[in-house]
Formats: C-alpha cells, sequence, structure tokens
C-alpha cells in the first residue's frame, strides 16, 4: 500500500508503465497456424475419432455414429453418393477433432518449454546445523532450507528467509530486468525455475513436490485437468436438448415417409440429422474454452480455473490499486511551494540539498526539478557532512551540512521537529499542506533547522489513456473503485483525474475486505488485484483475484490467477478475454443454429423427391439435384468448421460497449449471417460440384 | 400426502357444489326470468331459427347442404383436395343448376356446425327467379322479401350480413298463402 | 372492411383489458383483494388450510398432481356413472371406459379433446358438474403454475412460491367466476340456450322436417370454455353450433374472451416483477407471431377452396366457405380459429379440417410454436418464459457475460429445466406420431387419403400434447387406440412441463439477485421480442417442418390431384 510517503516500493512496481497486454515470456506468440502446431494437430485428430474420447462431446459422438451408418450403408449399396457423403460425415468429426487438437496444440507448445525450464538441478540444502548438503532439487521437501548463490537456479518455489538478491524471472514472465527480492516483507517469494543473479539467499522451500508454481503452470496450459466451466456446462446441455429433440424429428421421418409412401433413404436422413444437429458450436465449443484460457496466457496471466476468467467477464465491480494501476508507481516533484516569505530558489536549493542521499525515484525526481528550475549542479558538498536517512520513526529524511540541518517529510513530522528544534511553524504552511493535498499531490515540508521553507508539491502521475479505459469499463457496466492508502482529500482529486466511479481512501486490508463484500452481498462480482500479504483474505474472498507474481506466497495462493507481469492494469484485459470467451460462444451458437434453416431447405425436398416432386418448389436455391443438394449442405456443415477454427481460437472481436449494442450487433453478424451464409455457400458448392461434374 | 387428497376432496366438493351447480343453476334463472325465449333455443311450432333445416326446393329457399340433423352437429370435414368433397360438391352443382339455380358458395358448401341456419343474401338472390317460378310470384316480390329479411353484420361489421333461412320461408309461406 | 373494424375493436377490447385485468390479476395473487373473504375462509377451513402457510415448490407440485389425480378419477367416475345420476334427461347411460378416460385427462389438463359428440353422450350433469367445472380448475391451475414461476423472479432468496390451494381458489373465485356470470348473461341475451329442458321436439308442418333440437345448460358452460381456454363445447360442433354461438357479436366475444387472459397475464408479469416493460416485451413476441399467423392463414382461406373451385365454383367471394357458418364469414371465423388454436383453447367455429392445406397448415403450426402465442392461460405465460429464458442464455451469452433474466442467473440447473420444459412437446408430438403412423390401429383413423389424412393424424396429436384439443377432424378418435395414446399425450404434454416450470420457479425463488448495469443484457427491449421469436420459431417451428413437408406441404404443392 503506498501509504507511506517516502518508501521506495522497488523493484517490479517500477516497470509497470509498460504497456499492457504485450504477449511475451512462456507464452510465446505463436501464428495461428504454426506449421509444427498443425501437423501435431492433424495426428492427434485422427487419434480423437476413439468413441471414447467422442462420447464426451455428445453432439460429435451422434455425428460418429451416424458416420458408422452411412458407412454400413454404402457397404451394403455402394454407390458415389453415400460414399462421398460417409466421406464428409467422417470428415466433419475429424476438422471438430482437429479444432480442438489445434488449441490443445498451443498450450503443450507452452508447456513443452516450461517443461525444458525444469530439468533436474541440484540444490545445497541448509541443514539444521548449518552444513550444507548436495540434493536433487526433486527431492526436496516442503520446508527444507536451500542455499542459493550468483548464477544458482532455484529449485522450487520459496520465500527468502535470509538476504537479498537480485533475480532473473524471465524465463517465467519474460521480463529480461532483474528484480529484487528479500527476505522478509512483500517481496520475498521466489519461483523456481527462476536464476540468482547476485547475492546469496536462503531459501525455505514452501510448495510440495510436483505442486510448484511450475508445475501447475504447465498442467494448466497443458488443459490437462481442464474442467468445463459453469457455463459451458449450461451451453452443453442445450447443446445436448437440442441434439435430443433434432434426433426423433429424424429418426420419425422413416414412418411418416412409409405412411406417405415415400421411401426415404437412410443416408440422406443421416445427413439431414447431421445439418440440424448444432454441430458448429458442438466441434468448437472445447476449442474455444482452451484457446480462451491461451489467450491469458499470451497475456502472461495464469488462470487457476476456467470458472475464474468466466467469473471475470461477469464482474461488475473492479477494485484497482492506485499505485501501479491508475498512477504510475512513482509520484513527482511538479513544485516547489515556498512559505513565510522565503522565496522559490531558497526552498529548491535546500530541496535538493536534502534530496541527494534519497535514490527513490521522488528524491531523484526532487534533484531533477531543483537542476531545471534553478540550474543547480549537484554540488560537491564540503567535507563535513552527513545523511540522515528515511526511518519509518521519524518520517523524514535529510542532510547535515555546513552546520545546516535540512529535512524534508511529511508535513506533521517535519512540524514537530521545527518545534523541537525551537522553531515555529509558519501560518500559511498548513493551507498550502492542505490545497496540495486536496489536489491529489502529496506535500513534503522542507525545513532548515528551525526554520520551515516551504513545500515540494509531489504529483501523482495518472497513467496515459487510463480515463478511456475506465470509460470502457462503464460502458460494459463496470464499476471501478480506487484502492489508496492517501486520505480521502488526495484520493477524491486523483479519482476524478482518472475517471474512476468511487474510491476507498485510507484503505486497510479490514476496509477492503469489508467493501468486497458489501459489493457482494449486492450480488454483485468483484474482482482485485493485490499483491502483499494482508492482501490475501481479500484476494481470496474476491471473485477474481489476480494476485502479482512478484507478490507473496500467500497473496498467490489465495487468489486465483497470477498475472507473472505483476501488472495491475492487466485486470482490465482479464475482464474483456472473459467476456470475449462467453460472446464467442454464444456468437457461434447463434451461428449454428441459424444455419438449420438453409439446410432445410437444400436436404427436405431432396427427401421425399421420389414420391413428391412437387416438393422441388421448397428448394429455394434451385440446387442441381437432390443428391447434390444434400452432399452440397454435408459439405457445407463440415467445411464450416474449419473455416471458423481462427475464429474460435482467436475469439470474436471484443468491442467494448454497452450490452444493448453488443447484442445488435452480435444478433446481426452471427444471426442474420448465419441465415443468408449457408444459402450462398450451399448453392456455390453445388455450382462447384456440377462444375467438376462430380454428377 | 393424506392431507393432500382431504383438501383435494374438499376442493372437489366445494368446486363441484358451487361451480357444477350453484353457477350453471344461477345462469338457468337469470336466462329463465328475463330472456325465457332465448335461454330456450327460440322453438316454435315450424322449428327454431338457430336450426337449418332440409328445404327441398325449389319451392322453397334452400340453405346449405347439409345433413341439418341437430342430434349429430358437425362439419363433414372433408380435405380441401379430397375426392369426397369434390365429387359432393360437384353433385351439388350438378343439382342446383337443374333446378335453374346458379351455383354460389355457401349452396354448394357445407356448413361448419352442419345445421347452419344461414344463407348469405347473394344466395337468396341466386334463388329468386327459380323460386319465383315455382310459387307463381314475380322476381320482384321475391327479391322484396329476400331484402326485408337480411340480418346485417352485428354493429355492422360484426359476423356477416345473412338470412335465416326458416324465418324467410316462413315469410314465403305467409306471401303464398300456405301456412 | 369489417374485418377491419373487428380487428380495431378486439385490439382495443384487449388493450383495455390487459391493463386493467392484468393489474387486477396481479392484485388477486398478492393477496390484495379479499372482497370474497367470506367465501374463502370456510374453504380453507374445510379444508384444514392456513392460507398464510406457502408451500416449496416441491409441495406447490405433489399438490398440483394429487388433486389432478383427484380430479381425473372424479370426472371419469361422474361419467361413468352418469346413467345413475340426475340431470339426464336423454337417458345417455355410462360412457365407456377407454372414452372415459380420454375425456377425464383431457379436461383435467384444459385440453379438452373430444372423442364424443356431446349432444348425444353426455347428460347435463356430466356438461355442468364434471366438464365445465374443470373447464374452471384446469385454468385456475394453468394460471397458478404461471404466477408460481413469476414469484420465482419476484422474489428473492425465497424458499416458497406460494399455496397451491390458496392460488387455485382465489383465480378461480376472483377473476374466472365474476367474468363467466357476466358474459353468461350476454350469451344468453344473444340466443345462446341455457335451460335444463331436454331436447326440443319439433315437427315443421311447411316442409315435413322433424328435429329433435338439443338443449341444456350451454351458455354458462360456453363462456368458461372460452375465457379458461379450455375449448370443449357441449355441442359437437362446438363454437359452430347455433345454440352456443349464435350470433356474430357473440363470435367475437368468444374470441375476446380466449384471448384475454393468456395476454393480460403478461401484463400481470411485468407488474409482479416490477417492469411492465418486461411484459411488454413478451406481449409484442405474442402479437408478432399472432399477427403473422393470422395474416397468412387468412389470405390461405381467402383464396378458396380447391375441390369446390373444381367442382364449378369458381367465385368464392369471401373464400374457403366449406366448413364455416354463414352468419360469421370466412374472414371472422379465420380470426377465432387462429385465436383458438394459438390459445390452447381449441375451440373450432368451423371445420379445420376442410381449411385449405396451407391454411390448415396455419392453424396447425399455430400449436406448434409452443402455445405461446399467447397460449392458454397460465400455460401461455410459463411456456414462453422458458423459450424466454432460452433466449435470453443465447443472448446473454453474446453480450459477453453468465445471462441473467430479470437479475436471476440462468445457470446449467435453469438451463436443463427451461429445455426440458420447452423440449416434451415436439418430442411428445413426433414420437406418437410416428407410433400411430406406423400401427394398423392408428393408420386407420383418418377420413381423408394421401397427405391430408398424415396432417390428421398429426394435427389429432399436436392437438393433445399443446392442451389445445381442437380438432382436425376427420379422424375417428374414439377407438381403444387413439384414446389411449391422446391420454399420454395430454398428460404429458400438462405435467411434463408443469414439473420442470414449478422446479424453475423454486430454483429461481431462492436465487439472490444481480444488480443490473449498462453491462446486463436488456430483455425489455424490441430485439429481446426477436430473439423470442426466433427461438420459439426454432424449437417449434423448426422441428416440425419435415413432418409439414410430408403433410400440408405437399398437400398445398400437388396441383390438379384429388386424394
Amino acid at each position: 500500500m503506498p501509504n507511506d510517503t517516502l518508501t521506495s516500493d522497488g523493484g517490479a512496481l517500477a516497470a509497470q508503465a509498460s504497456p499492457p497486454s504485450q504477449p511475451r515470456g512462456v507464452a510465446t506468440s505463436r501464428s495461428l497456424f504454426d506449421r509444427e502446431i498443425l501437423l501435431e494437430a492433424t495426428v492427434a485428430s485422427l487419434k480423437k475419432l476413439d468413441p471414447r474420447v467422442q462420447f464426451r462431446n455428445p453432439v460429435m459422438f451422434v455425428v460418429l455414429v451416424g458416420t458408422v451408418v452411412t458407412f454400413l450403408e454404402s457397404i451394403a449399396h455402394p454407390g458415389l453418393f453415400d460414399w462421398s457423403i460417409t466421406v464428409w460425415l467422417l470428415l466433419t468429426v475429424i476438422f471438430a477433432n482437429f479444432a480442438e487438437a489445434m488449441a490443445e496444440g498451443r498450450g503443450k507448445a507452452q508447456a513443452d518449454a516450461l517443461r525444458r525450464m525444469r530439468s533436474e538441478t541440484e540444490a545445497r540444502q541448509l541443514l539444521d546445523d548449518g552444513s550444507e548438503r548436495r540434493v536433487l532439487a526433486g527431492a526436496l521437501q516442503k520446508g527444507d532450507l536451500v542455499v542459493c548463490e550468483a548464477g544458482d537456479l532455484i529449485p522450487s518455489d520459496g520465500e527468502i528467509t535470509d538476504g537479498i538478491a537480485s533475480i532473473d524471472e524471465s524465463a517465467i514472465t519474460g521480463e529480461s530486468a532483474p528484480v529484487i527480492r528479500e527476505s522478509g516483507g512483500d517481496r520475498s517469494a521466489v519461483t523456481g525455475g527462476t536464476k540468482v543473479l547476485s547475492d546469496r539467499i536462503v531459501v525455505r522451500i514452501t510448495a510440495e513436490r510436483g505442486h510448484t508454481f511450475l508445475d501447475r503452470m504447465i498442467q494448466l496450459v497443458e488443459g490437462a485437468n481442464r474442467k468445463k466451466t459453469p457455463n459451458e456446462i449450461a451451453l452443453t446441455i442445450l447443446l445436448a436438448a437440442l441434439t435430443i429433440i433434432f434426433l426423433p424429428v429424424v429418426v420419425v421421418l422413416q414412418p411418416f415417409g412409409h405412411y406417405s409412401g415415400a421411401t426415404v433413404s437412410v443416408v440422406v436422413l443421416v445427413a439431414l440429422l447431421v445439418c440440424l444437429i448444432p454441430t458448429t458450436i458442438g466441434a468448437l465449443l472445447s476449442a474455444i474454452g482452451i484457446a480462451g484460457m491461451d489467450r491469458l496466457v499470451q497475456r502472461n496471466v495464469l488462470a487457476m480455473s476456467g470458472r475464474a476468467v468466466e467469473a471475470a467477464g461477469d464482474t461488475q465491480t473492479l477494485l484497482l490499486d492506485k499505485t501501479g494501476t491508475i498512477t504510475l508507481g512513482n509520484r513527482m516533484a511538479s513544485e516547489f511551494l515556498p512559505v513565510a516569505g522565503h522565496d522559490e530558489e531558497q526552498l529548491a536549493e535546500a530541496a535538493q540539498l536534502a534530496s541527494l542521499a534519497d535514490e527513490t525515484p521522488e528524491g531523484r525526481s526532487i534533484v531533477v526539478l531543483a537542476k531545471n528550475r534553478f540550474n543547480f549542479r549537484e554540488r560537491d558538498l564540503g567535507s563535513e557532512h552527513a545523511f540522515v536517512p528515511f526511518s519509518a520513526l521519524t518520517r523524514m529524511s535529510g542532510l547535515d551540512v555546513d552546520g545546516r540541518k535540512l529535512r524534508k517529510g511529511a508535513a506533521e513530522a517535519v512540524k514537530l521537529w521545527v518545534a523541537a528544534e525551537g522553531g515555529r511553524t509558519p501560518g500559511d504552511l498548513d493551507s498550502i499542506v492542505e490545497r496540495v493535498s486536496r489536489a491529489g499531490s502529496t506535500p513534503l515540508v522542507v525545513a532548515d533547522g528551525a526554520t520551515v521553507l516551504g513545500v515540494i508539491e509531489l504529483k501523482d502521475v495518472v497513467k496515459q489513456g487510463i480515463r478511456e479505459r475506465f470509460n470502457e469499463m462503464r460502458a460494459l457496466g463496470i464499476r471501478t473503485v480506487m484502492i489508496t492508502g492517501d486520505n480521502p482529500l488526495t484520493a477524491a482529486a486523483i479519482a476524478s483525474e482518472a475517471g474512476v466511479d468511487d474510491f476507498l481512501a485510507e484503505a486497510t486490508p479490514e476496509a477492503k475486505l469489508a467493501l468486497i463484500r458489501q459489493e457482494q452481498e449486492d450480488g454483485k462480482l468483484v474482482a482485485m488485484t493485490g499483491d502483499g500479504t494482508n492482501d490475501a483474505p481479500a484476494l481470496a474472498q474476491a471473485d477474481v483475484g489476480v494476485a502479482m507474481n512478484s507478490g507473496t506466497t500467500a497473496a498467490k495462493e489465495a487468489g486465483n490467477m497470477v498475472d507473472l507481469d505483476s501488472n495491475p492494469t492487466k485486470l482490465l484485459d482479464i475482464v474483456e478475454i472473459g467476456k470475449q470467451l462467453l460472446i464467442t460462444r454464444g456468437a457461434l451458437t447463434t451461428f449454428s443454429i441459424a444455419n438449420d434453416v438453409a439446410k432445410y431447405f437444400a436436404i427436405i425436398p431432396a427427401l421425399f423427391a421420389a414420391t413428391y416432386h412437387q416438393l422441388g418448389a421448397v428448394d429455394v436455391m434451385r440446387l442441381h439435384s437432390p443428391t447434390s443438394a444434400v452432399l452440397s449442405a454435408v459439405i457445407f456443415n463440415a467445411l464450416v468448421i474449419i473455416a471458423l477454427i481462427p475464429l474460435a481460437l482467436r475469439g470474436v472481436k471484443f468491442r467494448p460497449m454497452s450490452a444493448t449494442q453488443l447484442l445488435r450487433r452480435n444478433v446481426w453478424i452471427y444471426g442474420i449471417g448465419g441465415l443468408v451464409v449457408p444459402f450462398v455457400f450451399i448453392k456455390l458448392i453445388d455450382l462447384f460440384l456440377t462444375a467438376v461434374r462430380w454428377y | 400426502m393424506l392431507l393432500n387428497l382431504r383438501r383435494s376432496v374438499v376442493i372437489s366438493v366445494v368446486f363441484f357444489l358451487l361451480l357444477g351447480l350453484a353457477y350453471p343453476a344461477l345462469m338457468v334463472g337469470v336466462g329463465q326470468l328475463f330472456f325465457k325465449s332465448e335461454a330456450n333455443g327460440q322453438i316454435t311450432k315450424y322449428g327454431s331459427p338457430l336450426i337449418g333445416q332440409h328445404w327441398s326446393g325449389p319451392k322453397w329457399f334452400q340453405g346449405r347442404p347439409d345433413a341439418d340433423n341437430p342430434m349429430a352437429t358437425g362439419a363433414q370435414n372433408y380435405g380441401p383436395k379430397s375426392k369426397l368433397l369434390l365429387d359432393f360438391s360437384h353433385t351439388r352443382v350438378v343439382a342446383l343448376e337443374k333446378e335453374g339455380i346458379t351455383p354460389t358458395n355457401d349452396l354448394v358448401t357445407g356448413s361448419g356446425s352442419g345445421v347452419d341456419p344461414d344463407i348469405a343474401p347473394a344466395d337468396a338472390y341466386a334463388q329468386a327467379r327459380a323460386v319465383a317460378r315455382a310459387n307463381h310470384l314475380s322476381v320482384g316480390q321475391v327479391d322484396a322479401l329476400i331484402k326485408s329479411h337480411v340480418t346485417d353484420a352485428y354493429w355492422g361489421f360484426l359476423g356477416a350480413p345473412y338470412i335465416d333461412v326458416l324465418q324467410l320461408n316462413e315469410a314465403l309461406a305467409t306471401l303464398t298463402g300456405t301456412r | 372492411m369489417s374485418l377491419t373494424w373487428t380487428l380495431v375493436l378486439l385490439v382495443a377490447a384487449l388493450a383495455i383489458a390487459w391493463r386493467f385485468l392484468g393489474s387486477y390479476m396481479a392484485a388477486v395473487f398478492e393477496g390484495r383483494v379479499q372482497f370474497l373473504g367470506f367465501l374463502e375462509r370456510p374453504i380453507y377451513r374445510l379444508a384444514g388450510l392456513d392460507r398464510t402457510r406457502e408451500q416449496t415448490w416441491q409441495r406447490y407440485g405433489t399438490s398440483l398432481v394429487v388433486y389432478s389425480g383427484v380430479a381425473i378419477l372424479v370426472v371419469y367416475g361422474m361419467i361413468r356413472l352418469q346413467g345413475s345420476l340426475p340431470l339426464d334427461p336423454q337417458h345417455f347411460g355410462a360412457v365407456s371406459p377407454a372414452l372415459s378416460w380420454n375425456t377425464a385427462v383431457s379436461f383435467v389438463t384444459n385440453t379438452n379433446w373430444q372423442n364424443y359428440s356431446g349432444e348425444s353422450t353426455m347428460s347435463y350433469l356430466s356438461q355442468m358438474g364434471a366438464l365445465a367445472v374443470q373447464q374452471f380448475v384446469s385454468a385456475s391451475v394453468g394460471i397458478a403454475v404461471a404466477i408460481a414461476l413469476v414469484r420465482g423472479f419476484s422474489r428473492n432468496g425465497s424458499p416458497t412460491i406460494g399455496n397451491f390451494w390458496v392460488d387455485i381458489v382465489r383465480c378461480t373465485f376472483y377473476v374466472l367466476v365474476p367474468i363467466a356470470i357476466a358474459f353468461s348473461i350476454v350469451f344468453i341475451a344473444q340466443g345462446a340456450v341455457q335451460t335444463f329442458a331436454g331436447a326440443a321436439q319439433v315437427h315443421d308442418v311447411m316442409n315435413g322436417a322433424r328435429q329433435s333440437i338439443p338443449r341444456g345448460p350451454i351458455a354458462s358452460m360456453e363462456v368458461i370454455k372460452q375465457l379458461g381456454t379450455n375449448g370443449g363445447g357441449a355441442l359437437n360442433a362446438n363454437g359452430a353450433a347455433p345454440q352456443e354461438n349464435p350470433t356474430g357479436l357473440t363470435n367475437f366475444l368468444s374470441f375476446f374472451l380466449l384471448l384475454v387472459i393468456p395476454f393480460a397475464l403478461t401484463y400481470t408479469f411485468g407488474k409482479m416483477v416490477g417492469s411492465i416493460r418486461q411484459g411488454i416485451a413478451l406481449v409484442a413476441a405474442m402479437v408478432l407471431l399472432f399477427g403473422v399467423w393470422f395474416g397468412f392463414t387468412s389470405w390461405a382461406e381467402s383464396r378458396g377452396n380447391p375441390a369446390v373451385a373444381a367442382a364449378g365454383v369458381r367465385y368464392q367471394p369471401g373464400g374457403n366457405m366449406e366448413g364455416k357458418e354463414v352468419r360469421f364469414g370466412v374472414a371472422q371465423s379465420v380470426l377465432y380459429d387462429v385465436a383458438s388454436t394459438q390459445t390452447s383453447t381449441g375451440s373450432v367455429d368451423g371445420s379445420n379440417d376442410s381449411y385449405t392445406p396451407i391454411g390448415g397448415m396455419g392453424l396447425l403450426t399455430g400449436m406448434m410454436l409452443g402455445e405461446v402465442t399467447p397460449g392458454g392461460a397460465g400455460s401461455g405465460l410459463y411456456t414462453i418464459l422458458l423459450f424466454a429464458l432460452i433466449a435470453v442464455f443465447l443472448g446473454g451469452l453474446m453480450v459477453g457475460r453468465t445471462p441473467e433474466y430479470l437479475g436471476k442467473k440462468i445457470q446449467a440447473r435453469e438451463v436443463k429445466l427451461a429445455a426440458l420444459g420447452a423440449l416434451v412437446m415436439p418430442l411428445v408430438v413426433l414420437v406418437t406420431t410416428g407410433v400411430a403412423v406406423s400401427l394398423p390401429a392408428g393408420r386407420a383413423g383418418p377420413l381423408n387419403k394421401g397427405p391430408h389424412g398424415f396432417t390428421e393424424i398429426l394435427y389429432a396429436l399436436t392437438s393433445q400434447t399443446n392442451n389445445n384439443g381442437s380438432a382436425f377432424a376427420g379422424l375417428s378418435g374414439n377407438t381403444a387406440f387413439y384414446n389411449v395414446i391422446g391420454g399420454v399425450d395430454m398428460l404429458l404434454g400438462r405435467f411434463a412441463i408443469i414439473v420442470p416450470v414449478l422446479a424453475l420457479a423454486g430454483v429461481l425463488a431462492a436465487k439472490q439477485p444481480v444488480p443490473s448495469s449498462a453491462g446486463t443484457f436488456k430483455t425489455d427491449t424490441p430485439l429481446f421480442s426477436g430473439l423470442v421469436v426466433g427461438v420459439i420459431i426454432i424449437i417449434g417451428a423448426l422441428t416440425f417442418f419435415p413432418a409439414l413437408a410430408l403433410g400440408p406441404i405437399v398437400e398445398q404443392l400437388v396441383h390438379g390431384k384429388f386424394f
């Protein structure tokens, strides 16, 4: 929590300004049709013909059974038409398998890359008596202590119990800049597979064997124990219901036809059934789910379950930490505000001197501002000087030089100090401090001995483009709440500048948890990010809890997603990916069902053509012949699966807009489009079949 | 379960008494008190204007070609492409033409009730010449009779204009003095 | 012209009733109307009921099923024993067991399929005390189920969905009885028969005709038959019989009455869930489909009867008069029949069998839509809500959120129940039609040959499964085979939908609502009405398309051939 004025959070937060959602790291971006994946998927799609695999997907299982039926018919009464139908029905199943295999293949490729990292390393286990022994990383138990020095791979997940080190986490996050990890506090977690670049640390292993972060990640991207999400289950039920109802629709045509004196070909009946049941969405459903998780991985977010991704799409309230999400991590000195008749230059000079030893970004920004304003060079300090470092107790830092005692710090702290030095607070100080706070900035008071010189305004810089992102969220019906440790005045100012809907100032972990509970009681789903151990309860309570990878193990355990980039702005992307996942499912289901109309018009006339040629009037597409009509419909039905694989893997294009606009757009494209497209393509396929003299 | 059974029986008895006996009895009471003729089917010594009869032409105006058996109401239920309907209509067309009547829609088709008491004004006018000849009346007299018996649609638009064949024939009989 | 004015009057009358009857029904089911307390209290006391104690969906459903079972037994017993009971002036005697079974199931399930001629089968006591009683109660049961489902949406975190007994008693006495009494008087004044006297024997001395004219307590049954979307008339000719439906005005009131509750319930729904616009979205879908179907059927009928034309009457002013009554004319007969088939009423004022092929298809497909446009009393609302749930699910996915309807999340369990309820009808119709055309006993049924014969079987089983009860006629239904299979269809079509609907009501009532936001899929828009229409068409019409191709479509397309 950025409620302390001058500490530097250091490390990972500094990288937060980088633009979100650039795929990198484990999630090496791959072209949609990577040759290797294509090849593997082709093989896998044949392997998946196993009925035991097919049985899990009721829609495609029906197609497979239908294929067997037409195959037997083709053997009994060989003919070009029957065989053509059989082949295309089989292709329909294979195409469905292919879609799933493609989605899985992309995950497998990533898993392989991760596995290579998990190569068996040796670890230096620290024994109770202080001696070390060499063990295989795989043999480490939870609670063991290991020593890692520069150049070592950290053998497993753990927490630093002693020491500080810079660590290269690029293997997991793709971020090449090393990060600092140290014992105690919120930056103590290390991940197995990352590399120590400098110093020596002692790490207590916190993961059971085989349950390290890396192991879980591999399982996740492979989709090894992928469970159907609630929404996917609901949709599967609907698709099964549609399949169940179309089954008797087709089966009873045999007795109906018999009554009417029409002989109905079994092959045509099977073709009709396959065309009517929702094969398009049935074939692509699991691919959509896998690809959705994959898209998250692409953005370096690991979701512990698909359920969490879906919940992200349902989120109605986003709790966002101010620092790093809404504002750049660091406050910048923007103004010198002298008090009690001192001039600005005097203040700037003192401020610069007081900050010389302050290596925090805030401190450096004061030095830079003074340099820019008054061209102060960094001076060679006289021999007689002593830096006064920041301490949580004094809440000040400064410099003693040439008998001057320069101090800068929180207003209350400096006032106390001045009083102790025998000075008094100038009358206009409080009003300036309040004005600065009200503007959303942080006031630092500068004093030279017993004299207060003025105030440095440290401005919180709101990230560029963040306001637009919040507007998008609002259009989607999502309420954004800024969480900050700042006082209410400062918080209100930044909240209005950033355009969030609400804020929680002077936030404590308890207040945060209470806010989440309250939102949930209203029936809202809440998403938040967090990194510290004290965030863990809130992360666990939130419906979507995104833990920063740089955070503590406790936080990562409590959340249901981990952001490897530790970029809290990612939460917005996660919400969009969740929505996109549902939209893709809904759109393709609608498309699939709307397709039925055209297929009916192609197949019904053909069904009873022998008895009632008059039914040809129903064939509005004027297809070449009854058999070419049926075959064209079946071919369309199979090819549309292949054609839609890229859409299923990439997801329907998501634009932030209100539900009503989104619906209208998608109904037009996938509903009306789904009605029209098959008419066009079935006709084209029929023309093609005729042109190549298939008939 | 037992409670449900008890309640089912109690409710059934209450509903039987109130809905099955009291309600229709109340309505019979109101009907017999205020609308005696209507409630009893407007029966006269010639029949009921509600129920069509078989009139053998051409002395009488003919109604629709129904069975006119009120104890077995209902349409003949021939399908629109049924040979039976084709034959039935054809027979009817021939019969009408033999009597010098131009076959009109209503005079050829069976009704919905099988006892339709009415014909459209056009159906009556189509018979005017034949009826006039058979009864030794002038076509003008018959036309005037028809005109005076046209009942307009309710409020001018609910339903269609019609002529009750029984009442028309009663008037015809009065005119010819056979009643 | 007269059709235009009729439609204007109908729409105006329905609009007014929609608003006022709709809000009155909401008040009745929310317990805000009390004026018949003196009648209610003793009933509850006798039945051992505490009217404030509500039931879980399981108890609600058990009460409903047990009551319906008892009701079937009561009707069955009464018509089996009618010979020994009073008010049988024509001495018809007992009704056969198979027919009694079919008839009892038929009236308890709000179907009113009649494999008998009323005028030659049923005593007055059977008509009034067995059949017409169920015309009240089966409507009340349907409405109660609809209200239970609406409560599922309007309540949050509630374990109960109302009290079945209180719901049916209140619906019957506060809603149905007052309207029935008022309209019975109008019907009697118009000439509908209402007497305890037996058939009138007349001998017309002018043309020598002897007739026995059936009478009875007809008007009182006629009104509740329409109002409760039942459809079972006292006489075989049903709404075409002059004793039931004597004038153009009663004809108009008939289709007004049968449409009024199903339409008005959408207002009740909107009112109870706190947004009339939600009700408007549903009624818009209903009106759109109804309008299209009426327009189509009306157009088909206006083109005249092909057989009559072939026999020499090419000029058919108004259209196909075969099987229609002169006093109603073609257009208003069609309006009656379309309204009757799309409300699960199933009364007819003409012969549906003699409609032109695609005109008949208009009536048949009106039922195949699932009886939701506007459907039966209560059943129309609860069935269209199932379709709405499926539409919400598809549409909701397309806006990227777990779909929700009226604040309730639609998840696996809701989809399962909605799909179950929505798919029962096509499944049962298709399978039993398949059985019927395969067995000699089934094939013996139809009167007509060729595609029309097939349509007659399909129509009969569609009508019974949809609890419509209109007959395409032309099917000898009073056989052991059709009595039994029809009874099974009616039971499945009623209870295999009601049970999932009640389960849905229970599941939804227990849920906590999700607050709506800009990301919520709006269900009170024309777009949503359009989606609901799409789902209805796909589940209703598309599943039957192949069967229709073999029936009315081919019959229409075959030129110059008679079967």
